[in-house]
């Protein structure tokens, strides 16, 4: 081949392949689009005000909302969060800053396998753990299934938000006569707020939309929920319920319920990756 | 080779360290001098960073580390001293200027604060007075509550010299404090230097040998983990005893 054929054939390779490459990407963002279009059109024609405020009505009969279930799925979300960050949080300080011999290498790969837990397995525990003992299903069982899953995630995110904080500052605080502990109170954890609280929104966005793991906990309730030992709505969990009855109307919650939850996972995913990008652009404070 | 009267801050006896398996410093004995500057200097990876940072045990950050021999300050030995308060004792400036992500104030006052038991009066009246001691308090008294990251490079590092000095360290060391600072800035700091080794002991490492012979009293030539020769800075320039620290200060390698 000489220069000008070769050039001719090289063009010919990249242009197929950028091609190729170009109608997977606009491919992937469809299939996003067009979920999202779906259930817009069909969530956002069901919706309205009574849907945030009234309680399911049975069977047969039209309106109602699912405000329990709104209610529900921030009370689980919210005990998820108390009982699965701070665990997760101190592990991946540990992680970050004092493990780095075998025993950080044995907790590193758990957490890793924990991850890969699935979450109907992670309800199966939580049933046996603590729905068998008290013999009764409650919102608590739920919030620790969730909160359960949001560990692993929450011990790496930390672990890699404080692995990125320069080393500089370490050593500034500690040449100063600065204990470890402080050092890391007041300077590296600070350094890395942003980042660690963007992993942890993401992680409550990821864990929202689970529903495996509370209909072996949190049940499913019709009602409001009284008490955190009692069983509750949620909105993944009337997703999954109304969708599988056989009345119109109810699928039209379901699109509801769906079409809510989206949003909620949306809005946290934004304003995670908005906190992210302004600690990323100078990050001063 | 040291002038009468002098006094020793520190005493380095046959000091050994190693990375894992590889040693980075042989049987380095020095004594640092009270009050004056004192200059390292030799090629790149020469242990003399790595000698500076056991000066204020710094190197025990690091792991998988070893060393043998004494260093002590004003006749105890640090290895038997609180690391903490050691490090008060025994300040830091590094090569790569670090301000902590938090105003200008707040960088100046944070050893003060970890230290504790000063009022707000008082923590004010020392920031003020690093930062003067620091050469810096002029450009950034009116803005004292902003960001440290919205300073200069040679601004950032006139204030983590300001923010060592405001513990009121014994000794300060500095491993190439200006290798990333423009000609100016570098004046700026080497003046510092020179009245600072009025109340405080300075030890400096140095890739530049100008450097070293402009601000020091003293100077050691480090070559590979040893010390080759130290003596009074004019002589290393002028007239070493040594080939090899000839051949470096006169660029003839390295």
């Amino acid at each position: 081949m000489n220069d000008a054929t070769r050039t001719k054939y090289r063009r010919m390779v990249s242009t197929v392949m950028l091609s190729a490459t170009g109608v997977c990407a606009v491919g992937i963002v469809g299939v996003l689009l067009f979920i999202l279009g779906y259930l817009v059109i069909n969530g956002a024609r069901s919706l309205n005000v009574a849907f945030f405020t009234e309680l399911p009505r049975p069977a047969g009969e039209t309106g109602g909302g699912m405000a329990n279930a709104v209610v529900g799925s921030a009370k689980i979300l919210g005990i998820a969060t108390v009982l699965g960050v701070p665990l997760g949080f101190l592990g991946g300080v540990y992680l970050a800053e004092y493990g780095n011999r075998t025993f950080a290498f044995v907790v590193r790969y758990t957490v890793d396998l924990l991850n890969g837990v699935p979450s109907i397995v992670v309800a199966i525990f939580a049933y046996t753990l603590v729905v068998m003992r008290v013999k009764h299903f409650s919102l608590l069982a739920g919030g620790m299934a969730l909160g359960l899953m949001m560990i692993p995630i929450a011990v790496r995110s930390t672990e890699e938000f404080l692995r990125a904080v320069p080393n500089g500052l370490r050593e500034g605080a500690l040449a100063l006569g600065t204990p470890k502990w402080r050092m890391l109170a007041t300077v590296v954890i600070p350094a890395a707020r942003d980042g660690i609280i963007t992993g942890i929104m993401l992680n409550l966005a990821r864990v929202a939309g689970e529903t495996a793991p509370l209909l072996f906990t949190s049940f499913g309730n019709v009602f409001w929920n009284r008490s955190i030992q009692q069983p509750s709505a949620a909105l993944p969990e009337m997703v999954y319920r109304y969708a599988l009855s056989p009345y119109e109307a109810f699928h039209a919650q379901a699109w509801a319920a769906g079409f809510v939850l989206l949003m909620l996972i949306l809005l946290i995913n934004t304003s995670a990756r908005l906190i992210l990008m302004r600690a990323r652009s100078g990050g001063g404070r | 080779m040291f002038a009468p009267g002098v006094e020793f801050k520190m005493l380095v006896n046959g000091l050994n360290f190693f990375y894992g398996k590889s040693q980075a410093l042989y049987d380095i004995s020095i004594t640092i001098p009270t009050n004056h500057v004192t200059a390292f200097i030799g090629p790149s990876g020469c242990g003399k960073s790595t000698f500076l940072r056991t000066l204020n045990r710094m190197c025990d950050t690091v792991e998988n580390t070893r060393l043998t021999g004494g260093v002590q300050l004003d006749g105890e030995d640090i290895f038997k001293l609180d690391v903490t308060a050691l490090r008060r004792r025994v300040g830091m400036v590094f090569q790569k200027s670090n301000p902590f992500p938090k105003s200008i104030f707040e960088n100046v006052a944070y050893g003060l604060r970890v230290n504790g038991g000063l009022s707000r009066s008082q923590i004010d009246e020392h920031v003020e007075r690093s930062l003067v001691r620091a050469a810096l308090w002029d450009e950034v008294k009116h803005k004292l509550h902003q960001s440290a990251y919205g300073l200069s490079g040679g601004q950032q590092q006139r204030l983590c010299i300001a923010r060592a000095l405001a513990v009121d360290p014994e000794v300060l060391l500095l491993d190439e404090p200006c290798s990333a600072l423009d000609p100016i800035a570098t004046s700026k700091i080497e003046e510092l230097l020179l009245q600072l080794a009025t109340s405080c002991t300075i030890v400096i490492v140095t890739h530049n040998m100008q450097q070293a012979a402009r601000v020091s009293d003293y100077t050691g030539f480090f070559l590979l983990g040893k010390l080759v020769e130290f003596d009074r800075t004019e002589r290393i320039f002028q007239n070493p005893s040594m080939k090899e620290t000839e051949d470096y200060v006169t660029g003839r390698f390295g």
